[in-house]
């Protein structure tokens, strides 16, 4: 499960997925029916539009031995709230499916730690970093320290501790637009613990955050930039990740040029 | 007199105005950071605290499963100790009776317990219309009162103030209320506890009236319990000849070994202390002792609505220790006004809209969305609400009011939503949808020059609703590929 954040806008953490999955000895597919886990539509309220998402979800997932997302609040989702809107839809065969498919879910630290065994994955990444813990998989999920101890084990990396970690960033989902000033004012003051550390990197399990942090950091011209935690684990010494984004550059004719 | 949160804008717009107060913010990030260092350090020397919270649920749901028992049960043991019962279905029938005891003894003037079932019916408010004075004797509560301010905050109502705006407001409001503070008084701590104490001094003295709340009210024996810091209660619950408190009907436990589970998590959760300065119980009248004649008013005012709600009645086990607010970023940041009712925060979120319904008001409906969904109240509150799910719950009874009444439904958001559960119903649609969104990036990402660090292009000011994005954050533009289409092109990305 990509994630439909990550599949529409961060394809590199689902490559990178992909790749260190791979990596480990992992059999890795990706069931092209899938789409989104349907928590922007229950989190807004709209419970009804969210009954066919939360349909396509179980069809296309039903099956596997593990479903694996790079996104705690995903993976929270589909265990704690596919069970409401299946409630919702009055159809005991959704509420089934849905019973059968959400135990086989797994965010990706939880996978790695839990069912694979791994803590070092081989991993290699030459920068400070410093991890922001987010709120679902900290506390809807409970991946617990497993982030911490993956990266932990990467080489070359150097971990630092980001004061107030525990705090929300304000991202929110549709909180982030319809009460944009109370979350960019949460978001600001991520933002600003994240550069007391003087980390080069903020490292998080959700895109959907860090998006929201690190489009301050951007706009703050800070220098720090975000980066997914499947990326960092998917870095090795024969394939760091590239500085640049290699998607956008090959449409790019002035970067091609330089 | 207290103003009022009558007209208060949705929760948006209040919290705009909110975020722009630099005194307040300084205020509150000092005054929450410092109360959760306190919660957090007592909360952890107790071994069995997960132990407490789900037996402190367990005792509420109880309660609540056979409400309608537990209620006659304390109506009987309380009239057994000449307390006089008086059941009311809401603010004005509630006002109404504790208006009726004032007048029956000719007062003009009341001192109150700090009690937030009474900030909730706006009593004061009430009995200033018939003329009654009713003097707030918590010092938060009085200097809200001075200042012709609002609450915003349950346990700490002031916390918007700080020691200097404090002596500024006793300076030149107290003169107008009774005992002048004197010329000289300064911002020192221990210095304006003085000038409160023998300005309150005078009021309970001379007060024949008191009014209070009730943190509990135990049914086998017709108890009623208040917990509190300053001792001001305890002079209001004994030296007037008549009490009347007002219970909100929740506030019922069925014993004593039931209210021993509370006043180990109330204490903790709310001030940080391991056990408050002082709880004050009584049963009834005491001949010679203490008030000679109680009333005590029964207070529903949308409870019985709240129970109805299978999802929202957790919200009744809330004990009003303000924990959830103490930790909330979203509380932290605007303060306690922007939620525009005496219960603000997470628990206001929920408790308002379930109090009142939704559908009928903006500013209520705006409530269950003043949250990022974090999660944190809910690791906090010591009789586990689970405030997100039922945030989620009423954004959902929200949007059906709205799809009911085919009216007032926030268009754009509704048709994006039917949009998105278009494209989200299948793979193939979600798959034109971003090679549509990857034309949109080379569109606008070909005009900016500048990057996100790391390299990525972003887009520009991004029109209508995503405005409320861009305005402050940068966003990258969309790939010009989706992993989707990647993993099309290379074969699941082995080629």
């Amino acid at each position: 499960m990509v994630t439909c954040v990550n599949d529409a806008m961060f394809p590199d953490t689902g490559k990178a997925v992909v790749r260190l999955l791979r990596r480990l000895g992992v059999d890795v597919e990706f069931p092209v029916s899938q789409t989104c886990c349907a928590q922007p539509m229950v989190n807004t309220g709209y419970l009804d539009e969210a009954v066919p998402v939360v349909r396509n979800f179980v069809e296309a997932f039903a099956g596997y031995d593990a479903v694996v997302a790079p996104s705690g609040s995903c993976a929270g989702s589909a265990r704690h709230q596919h069970s409401i809107v299946a409630r919702r839809s009055g159809d005991p065969a959704l509420a089934e499916a849905v019973a059968a498919v959400s135990p086989t879910v797994y965010e990706l630290s939880e996978f790695l730690v839990d069912v694979l065994g791994v803590e070092d994955v081989g991993a290699y990444f030459p920068h400070t970093v410093t991890y922001h813990p987010t709120c679902h998989s900290l506390r809807m999920i409970g991946v617990g320290d497993r982030p911490i101890r993956l990266l932990r084990a990467v080489r070359g990396l150097r971990l630092v501790e980001l004061p107030e970690a525990e705090q929300c960033c304000g991202f929110g989902g549709t909180f982030a637009v319809k009460n944009a000033d109370t979350s960019v004012a949460m978001g600001s003051d991520k933002a600003r613990h994240v550069g007391e550390t003087g980390a080069e990197v903020l490292v998080a399990g959700d895109n959907s955050c860090l998006m929201h942090v690190g489009g301050l950091l951007s706009r703050q011209r800070s220098g720090v930039r975000v980066m997914h935690l499947a990326e960092i684990l998917a870095s090795t010494e024969d394939a760091a990740t590239p500085k640049e984004h290699p998607v956008d550059a090959a449409h790019d004719s002035t970067e091609a040029a330089r | 007199m207290t103003a009022t949160f009558v007209g208060m804008p949705p929760f948006p717009e209040a919290a705009r105005q909110a975020l722009a107060d630099t005194q307040l913010r300084a205020n509150l990030g000092h005054a929450t950071a410092t109360i959760r260092g306190k919660r957090a350090r007592v909360v952890a020397e107790v071994e069995d605290w997960e132990q407490l919270r789900l037996a402190g649920a367990a005792i509420k749901d109880n309660t609540l499963l056979h409400l309608d028992e537990h209620l006659l049960r304390l109506e009987d043991s309380l009239t057994a100790q000449g307390v006089t019962v008086h059941w009311a279905r809401d603010a004005a029938e509630a006002c109404a009776v504790v208006a009726e005891v004032a007048r029956s003894h000719g007062v003009d003037e009341v001192v109150k317990v700090k009690s937030m079932a009474t900030q909730e019916i706006g009593l004061n408010e009430a009995l200033a219309a018939e003329g009654i004075a009713a003097w707030e004797t918590d010092l938060a509560e009085l200097i809200v009162q001075l200042g012709d301010d609002l609450p915003s905050h349950i346990l700490v109502p002031a916390i918007h103030r700080n020691r200097a705006e404090i002596r500024e407001i006793f300076l030149r409001h107290m003169a107008a209320a009774g005992r002048p503070a004197p010329d000289d008084l300064s911002d020192e701590p221990a210095r304006l506890a003085e000038a409160a104490r023998l300005h309150l001094r005078e009021k309970f003295l001379r007060a024949r009236v008191g009014v209070s709340g009730a943190n509990f009210a135990v049914s086998e024996t017709g108890t009623l319990v208040v917990v509190e810091s300053e001792g001001n209660g305890r002079m209001c619950l004994t030296l007037p000849e008549v009490l009347v408190s007002v219970v909100g009907i929740e506030k019922v436990v069925p014993s004593w070994s039931d209210l021993d589970v509370f006043l180990q998590l109330l204490p903790r959760s709310s001030t940080g202390e391991r056990m408050n300065p002082y709880t004050s119980t009584w049963s009834g009248v005491a001949s010679g002792d203490g008030p000679q004649e109680v009333h005590v008013v029964l207070l529903d005012n949308g409870r019985t609505r709240a129970l109805a709600d299978e999802v929202g009645r957790q919200a009744l086990r809330c004990i009003r220790c303000s924990a959830c607010l103490n930790v909330c970023p979203v509380y932290e940041r605007t303060g306690g006004h922007a939620y525009g009712s005496v219960y603000p925060g997470p628990i206001g979120a929920i408790l308002n809209p379930l109090l009142r319904g939704v559908g009928v008001d903006a500013q209520t409906d705006s409530l269950p969305y003043a949250s990022s969904l974090c999660g944190a109240c809910f690791e906090a509150c010591p009789v586990r609400i689970d405030i997100p799910s039922v945030l989620v719950d009423l954004r959902a009874q929200v949007v059906d009011a709205h799809r009911a009444s085919a009216h007032r439904l926030p268009k754009a958001e509704a048709v994006a939503m039917k949009a998105a559960a278009l494209a989200f119903g299948s793979g193939a649609r979600l798959g034109d949808a971003e090679k549509a969104a990857g034309l949109v990036g080379r569109l606008f990402g070909q005009g900016g020059r500048r990057r996100l660090p790391g390299g990525r292009r972003l887009l520009g000011r991004l029109p209508g609703p995503g405005a409320a994005w861009t305005d402050a954050r940068d966003l990258p533009a969309p790939p010009t590929e989706s992993f989707r289409a990647w993993w099309k092109r290379t074969g699941g990305g082995r080629s």
